[in-house]
């Protein structure tokens, strides 16, 4: 029982994978698979959530070689979180995909990658090894780099150059992470590496492992100075695929962040909280202010991107306990938000027939549902009561205060401002000023993607709503967190 | 031995990374597939080497002889290649596309503005 909720979240995928690769190229049997099959992700997800929440750590042994020597498959409550945000990214992202990806797109294979892609996101999320982690983020990227091409047109093939070059780059530095610390610690195993590196003269000799590993993730992550790949290759990609990305790709490096720099490398330990706690400034400050820059409604979300993640990585290296729960209250408004605004930004080029900001407008006036789909997550995303993203921002600042870390509470404030800019930008340029030409734009929004866009805004809006409850589940997985032992007696057995 | 490997390891980094600053999109593919090369052969020597002691168990043994060779980065290592295999082909055919696309072999010319 306890092994399939923890197998059933990848297998779903690879199932419908297998289902839309195999079976016939019609576009609409593809679209049903595709649906079914994230439809069952989403069931999956919320069922390992649910174990994860009344079980405890899951952890599962395939084959039944005992770790630290085989595959571990492990599920604490950061995993099953980020599962259950998966599960909730990919039916919301595929139900709308229905309504925008043309037949020729579906007919190619457009479901079986998105699938493929959805089994390395939830694949990393519950790999018990740094070798395993390693293995389902190639899986996820092969199948982004199919995803990003298969976007038309020129600008979308020279930009996967970018994102295919950086991230293969940041691969090669993960492996060499991989071999160096195999080399000194003999194991790869998550629950064993931590026991292993207790040991001060080890942790000191896994040093320029977990400085490797620290480049690869933040390559993944999106973190400054490596952010570059992110805004060039995201607004290339169609609507729905560049949803996909902004909501999990890297969130999946942020993930790694998390799991690697406290269970394995614990952050104070190796003195790169400081560091760390510099890059994150940096990062929220050059992505916010690239975004003010551009008049292009994905180029600004995309670099709201790189700036949110200085948030959540600016969490972790604040080393406390709520510091880290902040960190995963953040990361799930995130996802759920971000998703909701790339989805929102397709129906905006659509009702406004450009995603660039000086050909578009008046949107206010002829479409009141979408006014209200878009006001949702971008107040949420700016940071106001009494949506999702006030209460990240506000358990933030709070933990910043209590470590004493006055400039980075400086840099969360100054940076939510500037958000607060950007998204006032969009509103102002698409939805209030009157539309510059008489655009004849007045076919009705396809139905599936205004509910999968609506089905996110709920979503915000419970998040907000119920933020006490994420609050206190947050607090329980930072608590899990910090203190390892759980997860160690899951995977290596009960030593009493 | 392992001089021999450290040294031919960090002459293929170097190389490696001496083609991926070239500006050429070929030159590009070219430093990469080095650069996994690189990395494959440091995860096969970084478990220790082993000369002629595979790791086998002897008839009647319940575990492989001392000094055997580790096995196990000789699985990770070919678990690494297949993977960089089939994403330096797939980045083969991308970029042959893109080159297409983009009619010139400067990487520069790659900056993805939408259009």
């Amino acid at each position: 029982m306890n092994a399939s909720v923890v197998v059933a979240p990848i297998l779903v995928p690879l199932v419908a994978a297998l289902f839309g690769a195999l079976g016939p190229r019609r576009p609409g049997y593809q679209r049903t698979v595709g649906l079914l099959g994230a439809f069952g992700l989403f069931v999956a997800a919320m069922g390992l959530l649910a174990s994860v929440f009344v079980e405890g750590v899951i952890a599962v042994q395939i084959g039944d070689w005992p770790a630290p020597f085989g595959i571990t498959l492990a599920a604490d409550r950061l995993s099953a979180a980020m599962v259950a945000a998966t599960g909730l990214v990919a039916f919301t992202v595929v139900l709308y995909s229905t309504a925008e990806i043309p037949d020729d797109v579906v007919t190619a294979g457009f479901y079986p990658f998105v699938h493929v892609l959805l089994l390395g996101v939830c694949g990393a999320f519950v790999a018990g090894d740094l070798f395993n982690l390693y293995v389902w983020f190639e899986v996820m990227l092969l199948a982004s780099f199919v995803l990003l091409a298969l976007g038309s047109g020129r600008a979308a093939l020279t930009s996967s150059i970018t994102y295919v070059a950086l991230n293969l780059l940041a691969s090669a530095f993960f492996l060499i992470g991989v071999g160096f610390l195999y080399g000194q610690v003999g194991t790869l195993n998550f629950a064993d590496l931590s026991l292993k590196l207790g040991d001060p003269a080890a942790l000191d000799a896994a040093r320029p492992a977990a400085l490797l590993l620290l480049i690869a993730f933040g390559i993944k992550a999106g973190v400054f100075p490596v952010f570059f790949w992110l805004p060039a290759a995201y607004p290339n990609a169609s609507f729905a695929v560049s949803a996909l990305f902004a909501g999990l790709l890297t969130k999946v490096g942020v993930y790694a962040l998390l799991r690697v720099f406290t269970l394995v490398f614990p952050l104070e330990a190796l003195g790169l909280a400081p560091g760390l706690l510099a890059v994150a400034a940096a990062t929220m400050a050059s992505g916010v202010l690239a975004a003010a820059s551009q008049a292009h409604v994905r180029r600004i979300l995309s670099f709201h991107i790189v700036s949110q993640i200085g948030y959540m990585v600016l969490a972790l290296a604040l080393v406390t306990t709520l510091g880290l729960a902040s960190a995963v209250f953040y990361i799930v408004h995130h996802i759920v938000t971000k998703t909701n605004l790339f989805l929102v930004g397709g129906l905006i080029a659509r009702a406004g027939g450009s995603e660039q900001l000086d050909q578009i407008g008046g949107l206010s006036q002829r479409r009141l549902g979408l006014t209200m789909l878009f006001a949702i997550p971008a107040l949420s995303l700016a940071g106001v009561p009494p949506f999702s993203g006030f209460f990240a921002k506000f358990f933030l600042i709070r933990s910043a205060l209590e470590a004493d870390a006055i400039v980075a509470v400086t840099f969360a404030v100054v940076v939510g401002l500037l958000t607060i800019y950007s998204m006032a930008k969009i509103w102002i340029e698409a939805f209030w000023k009157p539309a510059p030409a008489e655009t004849h734009l007045d076919e009705p929004l396809p139905r599936a993607a205004l509910v999968a866009c609506a089905m996110l805004a709920v979503v915000t809006i419970t998040l907000g709503v119920g933020a006490e409850a994420l609050w206190s589940f947050a607090l329980a997985t930072a608590e899990q967190l910090a203190d390892p032992q759980e997860y160690l007696n899951a995977v290596l057995g009960d030593p009493t | 031995m392992n001089v021999l490997l450290a040294l031919a390891i960090g002459t293929t980094f170097g190389i490696a990374v001496l083609w991926l600053l070239r500006g050429s999109l070929w030159s590009l593919l070219l430093g990469l597939a080095l650069l996994g090369h690189a990395s494959h052969l440091l995860i096969f020597v970084g478990g220790g080497l082993a000369v002629a002691a595979p790791p086998l168990v002897a008839e009647g043994a319940l575990a492989p002889a001392a000094g055997a060779a580790d096995p196990l980065p000789q699985a990770l290592v070919l678990t690494a290649i297949v993977i960089a295999f089939a994403i330096l082909a797939f980045a083969l055919v991308l970029a042959v596309c893109a080159g297409d696309a983009a009619n010139t072999d400067d990487l520069d010319a790659y900056g993805g503005e939408s259009q």
